[in-house]
């Protein structure tokens, strides 16, 4: 569905993205992870033609990007990062504006609207102003736009970032009830248990270049199944294991507090990163 | 493609029809305020070829209102929307070509513009003052909300700041507001000053709306001037949507 060959961009001499390929099935959930400033953000919005690449290819539902823009326009849907709805309008309007701008017909406009408020469950709110919504409503929001038009690649950009556990949880359902529906999603994120969660597959992504891809488990399973965490003066540390009992043995040499536990994406991506990032 | 730019129209249409009764009445302040300061009070005292001063200056208060409501309209907005709440990228995103864009916000401000220099007409008429309207008149209007409100286009697509939007009010608008022959004609002015102010839109709006205003002619080489910024503000306008993709 999503094709990426030798992609890069430059912004004057920084280079965001160096040389990434990658391929998503139909149907898949793909995270992509990294640190802050790693490339995430670029890659989406080149992804979803904001930004034009310096170089490489992009084919998403068998158009190149260079070529038949608007064609990739009319089926992908993004959920940007930053809360970019119209203030000015109520969010019926704002879904209405989207319907127009993807030039759906009246009718079926309408229906999807109604169906998609209810799906987000805001269709009580559908007439009051977007502008006292919580973040969580904005989000869903966000959401019920990409969909509208029934796009074939959903792609969001951090969207769970600053919002409850609770209202959290209900976005990762609807990602998931998305897949059912056979929409390819795309999805960057710094929360490793998002990833872990949510995605098939993962990529992690570091100052621009790509270090890792594969379904979590083999990623976690990479360094061992299992990981004794401890502390020292040094700050905390960690060790893997293959099995349980050499885990447990190890541990059993230490002075200190020590966790044994099975290895998480969480330990995978500090191993590959090298830094821990910001929860 | 017409669908596109009347969705954008729309889109603030929307938003104007929710405020029209406070745009209305926030319009009716300042051009109440030149009437009176500039044409009752200074103006009794004042005779402008034989005529009324009042009579004079409608015409220049109409063309700087409509330009800074037509520029007003879409500069700030837009740039906010593009700086701060980055909801242009709903408009990136869509399936729509970008002059689609442009013209569809060209349009909702000019027509912002107009129905505030409705207003003026109306209080212009109602402090006494004398002006043919006539279709001529109208069409200058028009053209000389056009003018700014892809003027404004182009400067919401290259400052990147509100503070810099607030700049280019200050730089460019202000000064034309009162050196553009909307208070008196630029004719005693240094010939360079002269020149440089013969160049600028709001100049042949004035002269325009003046000429027709009193009973003369439409000067037809305003209207092609008038013509040639809104095609080079729009073209500019175009040629930014595309390369914000960079």
């Amino acid at each position: 569905m999503i094709r990426i060959e030798g992609f890069s961009k430059k912004f004057g001499e920084r280079t965001a993205v160096d040389n990434l390929s990658l391929k998503i099935a139909k149907g898949e959930i793909f995270g992509l992870l990294g640190p802050n400033g790693a490339g995430k953000t670029t890659t989406i919005r080149v992804l979803t033609m904001l930004t034009r690449p310096t170089a490489g290819k992009i084919v998403i539902d068998g158009c190149e990007a260079s070529q038949n823009e608007q064609h990739i326009k009319a089926v992908i849907g993004v959920v940007p990062q930053h809360f970019n709805l119209d203030i000015d309008l109520t969010p019926w309007e704002n879904l209405e504006l989207h319907g127009r701008l993807h030039h759906m017909l009246p009718e079926v406009r309408k229906q999807r609207i109604e169906e998609l408020l209810k799906y987000v469950e805001l269709d009580d709110r559908a007439n009051d102003m977007v502008q006292k919504f919580s973040g969580g409503m904005k989000r869903r929001l966000m959401i019920a736009r990409a969909l509208l038009h029934q796009p074939k690649v959903l792609f969001l950009d951090e969207p769970t970032v600053g919002l409850d556990p609770q209202v959290r949880r209900r976005l990762w359902d609807l990602i998931r009830r998305l897949k059912n529906e056979g929409i390819t999603v795309l999805l960057t994120t710094h929360y490793i248990e998002e990833a872990e969660n949510l995605c098939q597959r993962v990529a992690i992504m570091e100052k621009g270049k790509l270090i890792a891809m594969d379904s979590p488990l083999a990623l976690c399973q990479q360094f061992g199944a299992y990981v004794v965490e401890w502390a020292d003066n040094e700050g905390t540390k960690t060790n893997f294991f293959a099995d349980r009992n050499a885990a447990s043995a190890f541990a059993g040499t230490l002075m200190t507090t020590t966790t044994l536990r099975q290895t998480n994406l969480e330990d995978a991506f500090v191993e590959l990163t090298g830094r821990k990032v910001a929860g | 493609m017409l669908y596109d730019i009347w969705t954008v129209f729309w889109r603030d249409w929307l938003v104007l029809r929710r405020r029209i009764g406070r745009f209305i009445l926030s319009r009716m302040v300042s051009p109440v305020l030149y009437i009176v300061a500039f044409g009752w009070g200074l103006g009794r005292s004042i005779q402008v070829n034989q005529g009324n001063y009042l009579d004079f200056i409608v015409p220049g208060i109409i063309a700087l209102n409509s330009m800074n409501i037509s520029f007003n309209s879409v500069g700030s907005p837009l740039n906010m929307s593009r700086v701060y709440h980055k909801t242009l990228e709903e408009y990136l995103i869509a399936p729509i070509a970008s002059v689609s864009f442009v013209i569809g916000k060209v349009l909702s401000g000019a027509l912002r513009g107009l129905i505030s220099s409705l207003i003026i007409i109306f209080l212009a008429y109602a402090f006494g003052a004398h002006a043919l309207i006539n279709s001529w008149f109208v069409l200058v209007l028009v053209l000389n909300c056009l003018v700014f409100s892809s003027m404004a286009l182009v400067a919401a697509m290259l400052m990147d700041s509100h503070e810099d939007m607030a700049n280019f009010n200050t730089y460019v608008l202000l000064p034309m507001s009162f050196l553009c022959a909307t208070f008196f004609i630029p004719d005693h002015l240094p010939t360079v000053l002269r020149w440089f102010i013969e160049i600028l839109p709001l100049t042949h709006a004035s002269i325009a709306l003046r000429a027709i205003a009193l009973g003369g002619e439409a000067p037809l080489f305003s209207l092609l001037a008038m013509l040639v910024y809104i095609f080079s503000f729009c073209g500019i306008g175009v040629w930014l949507m595309e390369k914000v993709r960079e």
